[in-house]
């Protein structure tokens, strides 16, 4: 007996006799000898003493000491209390899709809160209630980009996080979509090859700003050349650092994704993250997933329903946008509440706080002999440095310093061994990004 | 808010023409005013810890605290998906790996399958991935196959899961028993069928005792099986899929394995396969070496690549990893039986006051109509908000699609029969003012902070976002 099942034998008994059956077991007639299973060898139940400590040890064997400076789309950011405190409220945690609104309008109210925070983020006109994660989103990007121009070609820039370009490989291999790839140049979007790569059948262009070198761009030229063309033009965005650099709207781009695991969410070995998804008006209605839009009651009250439900797989089957039904509700509402902790001046401090350290960091790194910044583009929070020797052997020889020191580039960019990511977010202490220096000196 | 200081000297700004031009407009407040906004927000909702929440298909069951805690040590929060794809970063995320491949090997027991990928991030997420699977399968055979079967009764997912992966979909009526009408089966199937979706027991919580032969004939056809495990619930140490004869399998572990819904997610969609297409899962699998250590192997040239981020919703997996292990063997099989038992008690309880859909033993979910009720004016909606006043979430409602004024009730293990009388008493009184009432039921619920919302005018004027000068 778990605990969790409530009936007594005299519950069951009486449950039984309503029915008209004399055992559980008969209740279960209809599935023939033949189908029974031909195993079920699973352990016996455990206490939630003995379940909890395993896991206890288990989390122990995670090296949780180390000092991250691992970035590469997944930030080690600061999570406020509250935000921990309202999101485990179980108002928000066992209830379901807000499918029934009179009793659903925290919920309904809070994706749109949530909404307006990613659309004052990426400046553009309207959001959704949110998708999977970073990449999902931009899958879904690529696809609305298809069906609203009719087209079937992508550009997209390779310095879009290599995780992201596979799984879009991977999800249109079966499609009748062609993907080009435009290399990067010094680590930067290469305009002669947007430029050249641009054409009458291309449906969008994708972008990454800040990219997978943490250099930060502005595309507007690019997402001009894709409007004069005919394409629309997609840029995946890093939620925090919009608190400081030129935001998706602000370029002209017509559909901003992104990752907004840096909200308030923790890196959790890979999940559960937070994809999102703004647009221009004009292709609200082929947006994926959830939106939660503002109406009025009977009589007259200000309430919230889920909207543009026509879209949707529940009613369209088929011929929906989408297949997505769940998404990621609980962490919308957990990068809500983090938004409207930090307010507008938080927000752009936090943004502040990571550039000055990153810059902070950059400077260290590079004043020692044999380390060289990869690019003099400007940066937000995570910069590519250049090492005397494999990137990859150093990081895991800095893992003996307590260090996890940043990505080695080689490992998603042929050519590029000698090359580490650095990451800094607002959690590096100044003692911190010394000792790591010190450390990362002594190991080269 | 304050974010962490400045501890270092300022370098010069980001250059001006990569700088953000327009200020945020987010509120300015206090914390306790946030606090006190969501807190007030929060009990706007029914939940499963507040109030009955039958809600059909969902499987709303409680959802263990003990998990959530689990699911929240820094051991597990703070590790970065990268560190094991780092040389030597593997041995710094043991305890991860750990947790990913002792689920692997639970889930396989659990439904008889070979092999489970833990990444897809939600059910419909793992249809499509099972649906690319299938792709790949038939591909690699210079197959080339165009559509897929689905009934009129699943969910819609399947059918926009099985189009989005390039597939065309062929849907099947239900016969007058409420299973899949086999005649029309057999005429769907040829050399162009790649798969068949299928939900067992079906969205009307019967089980179909020809589920084998339905699984031979796709087979004979060339045709794959796919096991949409949204109702496996039912089905814990009772049938397998694997055994039946499916071929691809996902699971909802916030459904039969008790993770919480959150609102609409983050939920957690585990594919399985049979063995013939182990070698086309998603990178990367955990691997356990001979010494007992785990590692990411990312060397299967077969495989359909990425299909998200990393590793599944890791914090997902843990808690249904958590669920598992603390009911064991005896802890699931009881799980089921008990989803039954309440679901057939509901079932016969009911049958005097509404309509049933078809009036067969259900497994752990019934499907009545409010057809009766429809001729006094009340409708399905009006009945489920008619319960949202009586203090119960409503069911399911016009759905599945076959069932006129469908009511789509899954009252899961862990309700106890007080709470089950309970809603019959509701929906006994409720039944009544259908024949002598039914305006009242019509002006339902008036207990909520809202009474019912227009849904045409927000579809007509979509109003997504603030706009005002601050944040509502």
């Amino acid at each position: 007996m778990s605990g969790y099942v409530p009936h007594t034998p005299d519950d069951i008994r009486e449950m039984l006799e309503a029915v008209g059956v004399a055992s559980i077991e008969d209740l279960f007639s209809v599935i023939p000898p033949a189908l029974r299973p031909r195993s079920f060898n699973l352990p016996e139940g455990k206490t939630e003493f003995e379940v909890t400590e395993y896991l206890a040890r288990l989390a122990r064997k995670n090296a949780t000491h180390l000092v991250n400076f691992v970035g590469g789309g997944f930030y080690d950011h600061f999570i406020p209390a509250a935000v921990d405190a309202i999101a485990s409220r179980a108002e928000w945690v066992t209830s379901y899709t807000p499918y029934q609104p009179e009793c659903s309008q925290g919920w309904l109210q809070a994706l749109y809160e949530y909404q307006t925070f990613i659309c004052e983020l990426t400046g553009m006109d309207v959001a959704n209630a949110s998708l999977y994660d970073g990449g999902t989103a931009l899958y879904e990007a690529s696809l609305m980009a298809i069906r609203a121009t009719g087209r079937n070609r992508i550009v997209m820039d390779s310095g879009v996080n290599l995780i992201y370009r596979t799984m879009l490989r991977t999800y249109t291999s079966n499609l009748s979509i062609e993907f080009v790839e435009v290399p990067v140049e010094g680590m930067r979007t290469s305009r002669d090859g947007f430029f050249s790569k641009i054409d009458d059948r291309t449906a969008a262009v994708i972008l990454q700003n800040p990219n997978f070198f943490g250099t930060v761009d502005d595309h507007t030229d690019i997402v001009e050349e894709a409007h004069r063309r005919g394409a629309l033009a997609i840029q995946s965005v890093y939620p925090v650092a919009l608190g400081m650099v030129k935001s998706p709207g602000e370029m002209g781009a017509d559909i901003a994704t992104g990752e907004g695991q840096s909200l308030g969410i923790p890196l959790s070995f890979g999940g559960p993250y937070l994809g999102f998804m703004a647009c221009r008006q004009e292709l609200v209605r082929q947006m994926p997933g959830r939106i939660a839009g503002a109406t009025v009651d009977r009589e007259g009250r200000r309430g919230f329903v889920l909207t543009l439900q026509t879209r949707e797989q529940h009613i369209r089957r088929e011929k929906a946008t989408s297949n997505i039904c769940s998404n990621e509700s609980l962490c919308a509402l957990r990068a809500a509440v983090f938004c409207a902790l930090m307010g507008a001046r938080g927000f752009a401090e936090l943004a502040q706080v990571n550039y000055h350290k990153a810059e902070f960091a950059k400077r260290v790194l590079t004043s020692i002999a044999g380390v060289s910044l990869a690019c003099d583009a400007p940066t937000f929070n995570e910069f590519a440095v250049r090492l005397p020797r494999n990137a990859d052997e150093v990081v895991y020889r800095m893992f003996d310093r307590t260090f996890a020191c940043g990505f080695p580039l080689g490992r998603f960019y042929r050519g590029m061994d000698n090359f580490l990511l650095v990451a800094v977010t607002e959690k590096r202490t100044r003692e911190e990004i010394l000792t790591m220096a010190s450390a990362l000196e002594a190991v080269l | 808010m304050v974010p962490p200081s400045r501890d270092v000297p300022s370098a010069a700004p980001l250059p001006e023409r990569v700088r953000r031009r327009t200020q945020l407009k987010f509120p300015e407040v206090s914390e306790l005013d946030v606090v006190r906004h969501y807190t007030g927000l929060s009990r706007l909702n029914f939940c499963v810890d507040t109030h009955f929440y039958p809600l059909g298909s969902c499987t709303m069951k409680y959802n263990p605290k003990f998990a959530e805690r689990v699911a929240s040590l820094d051991g597990f929060t703070r590790c970065h998906p990268l560190l094991p794809q780092l040389m030597g970063g593997g041995m710094l995320a043991q305890g991860c790996l750990e947790v990913l491949y002792e689920l692997e090997q639970l889930l396989k027991e659990i439904t008889g399958m070979a092999a489970f990928t833990l990444q897809p991030l939600a059910g419909a997420h793992g249809e499509l991935t099972g649906a690319m699977l299938i792709a790949a399968y038939h591909k690699a055979r210079g197959d080339r196959r165009k559509y897929v079967i689905v009934p009129d009764s699943s969910h819609g997912t399947n059918p926009a899961s099985a189009a989005i992966a390039g597939y065309e979909v062929v849907v099947i009526p239900t016969g007058r028993d409420g299973s899949m009408d086999i005649d029309a089966y057999r005429r769907s199937l040829s050399p162009s069928a790649a798969a068949v979706m299928l939900t067992c027991p079906d969205t009307l919580g019967l089980f179909d005792d020809r589920i084998a032969e339905i699984a031979r004939m796709a087979h004979e056809a060339g045709a794959l099986m796919y096991y949409d495990g949204a109702n496996l619930n039912a089905m814990l140490g009772k049938c397998r899929p694997g055994d039946i004869g499916f071929d691809v399998v996902h699971l909802n572990l916030h459904k039969t394995f008790s993770t919480p819904h959150g609102g609409g997610g983050p939920g957690a969609g585990p594919v399985g396969v049979c063995e013939k297409l182990v070698r086309f899962l998603p990178i990367s699998r955990v691997i356990r070496r001979p010494d007992g250590t785990f590692f990411l192997n990312y060397d299967y040239p077969d495989s359909i690549g990425y299909i998200a981020p990393f590793y599944g919703n890791f914090g997902v997996l843990l808690k249904a990893f958590a669920y598992i292990l603390l009911l064991g063997r005896q802890g699931l099989i009881e799980v089921s039986e008990r989803a039954v038992l309440n679901a057939n008690y509901l079932r016969q309880r009911l049958k005097p006051l509404y309509d049933i859909a078809f009036d067969r033993p259900c497994m752990h979910e019934c499907v009545f109509s409010a057809a009766r009720q429809a001729r006094q004016g009340v409708r399905a909606i009006d009945i489920a908000k008619a319960l949202i006043d009586r203090g119960c979430h409503p069911p399911t409602v016009y759905f599945p699609l076959i069932v006129k004024e469908a009511l789509m009730i899954e009252p899961t293990e862990t309700e106890s029969k007080e709470t089950l009388d309970a809603f019959v008493e509701a929906m006994a009184e409720i039944a009544r003012l259908a024949e002598t009432a039914p305006s009242v039921l019509r002006d339902a619920p008036v207990t909520t902070p809202v009474r019912r919302l227009d849904e045409a005018k927000a579809a007509r004027e979509p109003d997504l976002r603030w706009r005002g000068e601050s944040m509502p």
